[in-house]
């Protein structure tokens, strides 16, 4: 049974939640600017609470089971994040509302910009950034004004390693600047001899994903790092795998100069089915002044007997605001929420767990599914969704094999240096029960593909739909609700 | 361990299967030095200490629900149903990731396809995407497109001065490595044929807003055209107020090629300044060409209807360095909550809040302007915000309306001085439906207060 559209429940003269009724005087509308119709639904709100609740259903979700999405950090999104964040005293606060009057909420966005200075090793942050793809772009608009403003204009390529995420690339001509991609080596790492052989005084920098997208830290990162820093480029961290490595290692202290982190994915706040997210963005000492404005301080005027106060400050070089008002403020209380329940020593345990979950369930399906790179991983570990004896399954078809078995698919088909890839994030919070049972359903897909590969090609069949027409999608886009 | 699972036995069973000793031995591959830093962070604190310590930071701000507020200028204190947050708070809808798995996300692609559907109907236009991270992203994103739609060849980009100030300020950061020439000036009093004269052949778009930063409504009959021939097909970007939207004619209707905006209004509490909503429409010509996801219907290989994101050959997962943007995770939550906002009020109710907001500000000004020494600036129409021109520096009128009666506290309009130097003694004041005529009646008798 399809769920119809809400226009679809539709019925004419049907009305929904009321508004308030009028207390003032009516006044002359505009008449020759008012529109006709506006053909939104006409519902009831029993209509809308059934018709979303039926379409929550048809939803595979963290809350309903394990959802290994490589390079996501599906963990569990706890429950008390949703209340802090609802507390009326931060959700219902207007954000030009006057310093004196909001210095709670200042409090909160400058105790975790501290945190995540104290997590990553770095000297600066700004919290503004409303994504990790926006705390990628702040990262790379830093480094070309820090080139420019030493007069090192002709700094216009950043190197990107072939394993990296799209958005690196994807950011980097957004700023206006040319990538050279950089391949792997046999060991997964940035191949150090192409990395040489590119360097030269045209690099702004490298953006460098460490655990990179096999799950393996880069075990050559002091050379990297040196080689870039050598040439006078800089080095941007990609945070997206901080899981991996909060409580573990800085990477400030290892020289990376500018780093996103995804509080949507390290520090719990819920993915949303898509958003909103959270890349804060930290900084070494060298690039504090060309954070995007405004970052919260400590009022510098106060005495010592004062009271701390907070402002909101405009670095001297910033690059410029990346959206209007501060952040996302309500994923910032929630990430705060998180980090203050942890502290250093449940930061530590969660990366330590994160990284066991992954190498325990790469070890019971490990010599079924093939491992092109065969060493301890960190967070998550990728392996080629193809067999020997069974030429005719592919990745997708084990991604939608494991449907019908209930839990949700790997990331599939990235990263794009490995085969047929199934990329396996299991996160800490999965018990050892999660995980077992995760390798036994893959362990049974393995054996499914060799003797009834057809149970894999009709995959999913326990699923609110069939596998979908992508092809008719993108050639006949019907993209609205047609009236 | 708060939310990690492991016994002590289990652990030990897992290393062992691994094949290792310890934790510790999983990062042998970290530079020693590197490993295991001090991290100056606090003692961790129970669910329930969080709590209390959340609750009084949260005590120390004062929340604009409880207290008369005109504060607007781009964030909007507009009531919102139960229903909405009902929805965002079930665990299937916000503790999902991005569709990419289709057959097991139904429900979050079939209600981003009734977001672009609502959406497309508010601004009257073909196709809308599943959202950018706020109104200035939005606007910056549009910028953008024109940029593409004319391969980088066009390099002038038209700004009407009242736009956004943070708008104005994201564009500026986004485009900064684009070689791109920003125009339009800062004079607020900038009519809307001098900004139209500005546009020539080397035009990529022209962008404005209305109602705009000072509240002012514009007439857009015959805008688009003019630049489409003064500027061969520039694109003309028209930055709306959705609620706005619910009354008056679609900027699509005036022949727009992109509609974008700030949706926070659509059920969104204030929140301190996000998270909030950019929505974006554009024309079926420029699908191709649009950043951000897109939902479209399709069928399954039994035939039975689904929705999948499609044309993602436009995005950076699959085109990379070619990508129209790097945008990846967007609002999907928030797009969520206007959906159902817009359901929850739908035809009748929509417009309805649009009129109270109308009304309401309307009877403000009128109550205001009565008050010696502040006067409403009316050089255009107005919907739900206006200038007052002030007897004093607006800082000391806040302050005054925030603490200077015994028993009233009243958060007030937004000082233009901060943004445009000349504008002093002007304050932008907001009204919506939440505000009663009582409140309303009160700030009037606050600023009398004022004068003596």
């Amino acid at each position: 049974m399809t769920e119809p559209l809400i226009y679809e429940l539709s019925s004419p003269g049907r009305e929904g939640v009321k508004p308030p009724q009028l207390d003032v005087p009516e006044s002359a509308l505009p008449q020759e600017w008012l529109r006709e119709s506006l053909p939104l639904p006409e519902v009831s709100e029993i209509d809308v609470v059934r018709h979303y609740l039926r379409l929550s259903q048809l939803n595979y979700a963290i809350d309903k089971g394990m959802y290994p999405l490589g390079s996501c950090t599906m963990k569990f999104n706890p429950k008390i994040n949703e209340v802090t964040a609802r507390l009326p005293g931060f959700a219902g606060i207007h954000p030009l509302q006057h310093t004196d009057v909001v210095q709670g909420a200042l409090y909160v966005i400058y105790t975790l910009q501290e945190y995540i200075k104290a997590i990553g090793g770095f000297a600066g942050v700004t919290l503004q950034p409303a994504a990790g793809a926006q705390g990628e772009l702040v990262g790379v608009l830093i480094m070309r004004k820090y080139h420019l403003d030493r007069g090192d204009v002709q700094r216009d390529t950043i190197l990107v390693p072939d394993s990296a995420h799209g958005t690196n690339p994807a950011t980097t001509s957004m700023s206006g600047l040319r990538v050279v991609e950089i391949p792997s080596d046999a060991r997964g790492n940035v191949d150090l001899d192409a990395l040489r052989s590119q360097v030269c005084e045209r690099i702004a920098g490298l953006m460098f994903t460490n655990p990179n997208t096999l799950g393996l830290f880069e075990e050559r990162m002091e050379d990297v790092v040196g080689i870039i820093h050598g040439c006078g480029g800089l080095v941007y961290g990609d945070g997206a795998n901080m899981n991996a490595l909060s409580g573990i290692m800085r990477p400030g202290d290892a020289g990376i100069d500018v780093m996103h982190f995804n509080l949507h994915k390290t520090f719990s706040t819920p993915h949303g089915g898509g958003g909103p997210g959270c890349g804060a963005v930290g900084v070494a000492p060298h690039l504090v002044d060309y954070l995007p404005g405004p970052i919260v301080v400590l009022d510098p005027n106060l005495e010592e007997e004062d009271d701390p106060y907070f402002i909101f400050h405009e670095p001297p070089k910033s690059i410029g605001r990346v959206k209007a008002f501060w952040g996302h403020f309500g994923m910032m209380v929630r990430a705060y929420t998180y980090i203050r329940m942890l502290g250093e020593v449940g930061l530590r345990r969660s990366a330590e767990h994160a990284v066991l979950n992954a190498n325990y369930l790469l070890s019971r399906i490990k010599g079924v599914y093939p491992l092109p790179y065969d060493r301890i991983c960190k967070h998550e570990f990728v392996v080629e969704g193809r067999f020997k004896d069974a030429p005719d399954v592919h990745a997708l078809d084990i991604a939608k094999r494991l449907i019908d078995y209930g839990v949700h698919p790997p990331t599939n088909y990235f990263p794009l240096i490995v085969p047929e890839a199934l990329m396996i994030e299991p996160t800490e919070t999965e018990s050892q029960q999660s995980l077992d049972n995760y390798a036994d359903i893959l362990l049974t897909i393995a054996e499914e593909a060799r003797h009834t590969p057809e149970l894999l090609h009709a995959a999913p069949q326990n699923a609110p739909v069939r596998r979908l027409d992508e092809v008719r999608a993108a050639r006949n886009p019907v993209l609205r609700y047609e009236h | 361990m708060v939310y990690i699972p492991h016994t002590d036995a289990e652990r030990q069973v897992m290393l062992a299967a691994i094949g290792v000793e310890s934790l510790e031995e999983l990062f042998w591959d970290i530079p020693e030095k590197f490993r295991y830093p001090q991290l100056d962070l606090p003692e961790p604190l129970s669910e329930m200490e969080a709590l209390q310590e959340l609750q009084f930071l949260a005590g120390l701000n004062l929340n604009a629900n409880t207290i008369p507020t005109f504060l607007g200028a781009g964030a909007y204190r507009h009531w919102v149903p139960s229903v909405v947050d009902y929805v965002i708070s079930r665990g299937e809808f916000y503790t999902a990731y991005t569709p990419y798995q289709a057959e097991v996300s139904q429900g979050t692609l079939q209600a981003i396809f009734e977001y672009e559907s609502m959406i497309c109907d508010l601004t009257g236009m073909d196709v809308a995407n599943a959202s950018h991270y706020d109104g200035a992203t939005a606007a910056a994103e549009a910028v953008i497109q024109a940029y593409n739609v004319f391969r980088k060849k066009r390099t002038k980009i038209v700004l009407a001065p009242t736009i956004h100030p943070h708008y104005r300020q994201t564009i500026g950061t986004y485009t900064q490595g684009m070689g791109l020439e920003i125009v339009g000036g800062d004079d607020p009093s900038t009519t809307m044929e001098q900004l139209i004269e500005l546009v020539d052949e080397q035009t990529a778009c022209l962008i404005l807003q209305t109602p705009d930063f000072l509240g002012q409504l514009h007439d857009l009959a015959g805008v688009a055209d003019t630049v489409h021939a003064r500027g061969k097909d520039a694109q003309v970007v028209v930055i709306a107020n959705p609620i706005s939207l619910g009354l008056l004619k679609p900027p699509g209707d005036y022949g727009a090629d992109i509609v974008v905006g700030e949706g926070q209004p659509l059920g969104l509490g204030l929140n301190f300044g996000g998270p909030y909503l950019g929505f974006y429409a554009t024309r079926s010509q420029y699908a191709r060409q649009m950043a951000g996801r897109l939902v479209g219907k399709t069928v399954d290989i039994e035939g039975k209807e689904g929705y999948v994101m499609t044309l993602t050959t436009r995005e950076q997962h699959i085109r990379r360095d070619k990508a129209t943007s790097n945008i990846c995770s967007n609002q999907g939550l928030m797009a969520l909550a206007a959906t159902v906002y817009m359901a929850a009020l739908g035809k009748t109710g929509l417009r309805k809040v649009a009129e109270l907001n109308y009304h309401k500000a309307h009877y403000a000004a009128g109550v205001i302007d009565a008050v010696e020494g502040f006067s409403v600036v009316r050089r255009k129409p107005f919907f739900n915000e206006f200038v007052v021109r002030c007897p004093a520096p607006v800082e000391e009128i806040n302050a005054f309306l925030l603490n200077g009666i015994e028993g009233v506290e009243i958060i007030g309009g937004y000082d233009l001085a901060q943004d445009y130097p000349h504008l002093t003694n002007a304050m932008l004041v907001a009204v919506t439906e939440m505000n009663s005529r009582h409140e309303i009646d009160l700030l009037a008798e606050a600023l009398e207060a004022f004068n003596d």
